[in-house]
C-alpha cells in the first residue's frame, strides 16, 4: 500500500509525516518524529504506556493508526515538561516517588494531566479511577496517587495566587 | 504488532461512505472508536483491505432529547455519554453502565455504534439497548431502515445489519424507572464474566414492569421476559427475585473460558442478577 501524507500537530509543532496506512500512532510519534516519550508497553491497549493526548482525549498510542490522526492536534510527555523546566506533575512524581523503573510514568502522567484538565479537585477515589487504565508493576500505585492529589493542589494553590 | 495493509479512507458524508462500502463489498469495513476492530486486526484475525473511518460525517455524532425520544449518533463516545447531562436525567442507567466499560482511555474513543454492531457478546451497550428496547436505525444503497436492539444479533458477531448498511443511530424512549446496571469483571478493562440490566416501574408498592437483560452469558445478549414477568405485580421481596433469578438463568447458555467454568458464571450470575433487580427496585 502506497504511503500518505499525514499533518498533524505535535506538541504545538505543525508535522508532516509520511506513513502507511496500517503504522500505528505510536511508532510514528517514536521513530519518525522522535518522540520516545510514549513508550510500548503491553501493545494491546490494556497497558496505558503509549498513552498520549489527542484533541482532548486521552487515548492509547498504540489503538489508533497515524493516519486517523489527521489533523489532530496531541500532546505527549515531551509536550508537558522538559529537564530543566518540570511539569508541576512531574515534580510531584520525583517528590513524592511516583515512579520506580519509570517504564508507566510517561502514559500515567499525561493521563493524569487530562484528568486533571477535567476534575481540578480530584478526590483519591476520582484519581484512582481515572488512572485505572494505566498499569504500574512496580510502585502499588500508593505513590502515584499521591503525587496526582499533590500536583492537584499545586496547581489549584497556583491559580487562586493568580487570581 | 503489524496489520495486514489496508486502503485508508475517510468519506466526509455518509453517502460517500456508503459508496465506498458498496464499492469493495466484504473488502471494506468501516471503524468508529477503532478499538474493539483494530486490536482484531493487530492480531490478523480481521483483515480489512479498504478501511473506511466515520470520524469526519457529523451527522453521526450527538445526543438530541425530545419529546421523551432519545436519539443518540452511533459516533457518540462513552465518554461523551458519560458527560451527557440531558442523557444522565432521561435516562442515567446508560451512565452507569457506560462508566464501567473498559478504561478512561478506551471511553474517549469508543463508541455506542460501534459497540452495538460489533455483535461481541462481551460488549456492554447490546444487552442495555434491549434492555431500554431501544431502535437502531440502519443506512444502506437502498435506503433506512429500522430494527429492535432486541431482533438485532442473531449469534457471536452475527447481526441483522446487511453487508453495505452502516448503523447511524439509535434511539429509545426516556424511561422513568428505578435501574441498575451491574458488572462482574476481573480487573478494569476486562469484559464481564456476568452482567445484568435492570429497569422497574413501580404501581403503588408492586412491580408494574420489568426489563431484565444480560450481558456476556450467552453467544447474544439475552433479554429474560420470563424474569421480568417473575417480578411483575410482586413486591420485589426475596421470593420474588429469588423466583426472576431462576427464570433469568434458565434464558442464559455461558461457556466456559478464561473467566471460570459454566457452573461458576451460573454462580456469578445469580448473584449479578439478583443485585441489580434488588438496586432497581430500590430506585423505583
Amino acid at each position: 500500500m502506497t504511503n500518505q501524507i499525514v499533518k498533524m500537530t505535535v506538541n504545538g509543532e505543525k508535522k508532516e509525516i509520511l506513513a502507511e496506512p496500517r503504522e500505528l500512532l505510536i511508532y510514528v510519534l517514536r521513530e519518525k518524529l522522535g518522540l520516545s516519550g510514549a513508550h510500548v508497553g503491553c501493545e494491546t491497549s490494556h497497558c496505558g504506556a503509549c498513552t498520549v493526548e489527542i484533541d482532548g482525549k486521552s487515548v492509547k498510542s498504540c489503538t489508533m493508526f497515524a493516519v486517523q490522526a489527521e489533523g489532530a492536534k496531541i500532546t505527549t510527555i515531551e509536550g508537558l515538561g522538559t529537564p530543566d523546566n518540570l511539569h508541576v506533575l512531574q515534580e510531584n512524581f520525583k517528590e513524592h516517588h511516583g515512579l520506580q523503573c519509570g517504564y508507566c510514568t510517561p502514559g500515567m502522567i499525561t493521563r493524569a494531566h487530562r484528568l486533571l484538565q477535567e476534575n481540578p479537585n480530584p478526590t483519591e477515589e476520582d484519581v484512582r479511577f481515572g488512572i485505572s487504565g494505566n498499569i504500574c508493576r512496580c510502585t502499588g500505585y500508593q505513590n502515584i496517587v499521591k503525587s496526582i492529589l499533590s500536583a492537584a493542589a499545586e496547581l489549584n494553590a497556583a491559580k487562586e495566587a493568580a487570581q | 504488532m503489524i496489520t495486514a495493509a489496508f486502503e485508508y479512507h475517510r468519506p466526509s458524508d455518509l453517502a460517500g461512505a456508503l459508496s465506498v462500502l458498496e464499492e469493495h463489498g466484504d473488502d471494506a469495513r468501516v471503524i468508529a472508536g477503532g478499538h474493539s476492530l483494530i486490536p482484531m486486526m493487530k492480531l490478523r484475525m480481521a483483515e480489512v483491505p479498504h478501511l473506511i473511518d466515520l470520524q469526519d460525517i457529523a451527522g453521526l455524532k450527538g445526543i438530541t432529547i425530545e419529546g421523551g425520544m432519545v436519539t443518540i449518533g452511533a459516533m457518540t463516545t462513552q465518554h461523551e455519554l458519560i458527560n451527557n447531562e440531558a442523557l444522565l436525567s432521561a435516562t442515567p442507567i446508560i451512565h452507569e453502565a457506560a462508566l464501567q466499560i473498559a478504561d478512561p482511555q478506551v471511553r474517549y474513543m469508543g463508541t455506542i455504534g460501534g459497540n452495538v454492531a460489533n455483535g461481541d457478546p462481551a460488549n456492554d451497550m447490546p444487552g442495555l439497548m434491549q434492555c431500554l428496547n431501544a431502535n437502531f436505525t440502519l443506512e444502506g444503497p437502498d435506503g433506512t431502515r429500522s430494527v429492535k436492539a432486541r431482533e438485532f444479533y442473531e449469534a457471536a458477531y452475527m447481526t441483522e445489519l446487511e453487508d453495505g448498511e452502516i448503523l447511524t443511530q439509535i434511539t429509545f424512549s426516556a424511561v422513568n424507572a428505578g435501574y441498575a446496571y451491574e458488572k462482574q469483571k476481573r480487573k478494569i478493562g476486562d469484559y464481564a464474566t456476568a452482567a445484568c440490566g435492570v429497569l422497574i416501574t413501580k404501581d403503588g408498592d408492586k412491580v408494574a414492569t420489568a426489563s431484565i437483560a444480560m450481558t456476556n452469558l450467552s453467544d447474544v445478549p439475552v433479554l429474560s421476559e420470563a424474569a421480568g414477568a417473575a417480578l411483575v405485580g410482586t413486591s420485589c421481596d426475596a421470593a420474588a427475585i429469588k423466583a426472576a433469578v431462576a427464570a433469568a438463568l434458565e434464558d442464559i447458555d455461558p461457556t466456559e473460558d478464561n473467566r471460570g467454568p459454566v457452573e461458576f458464571k451460573m454462580h456469578v450470575a445469580g448473584i449479578i442478577i439478583s443485585r441489580a433487580i434488588a438496586r432497581a427496585w430500590s430506585r423505583a
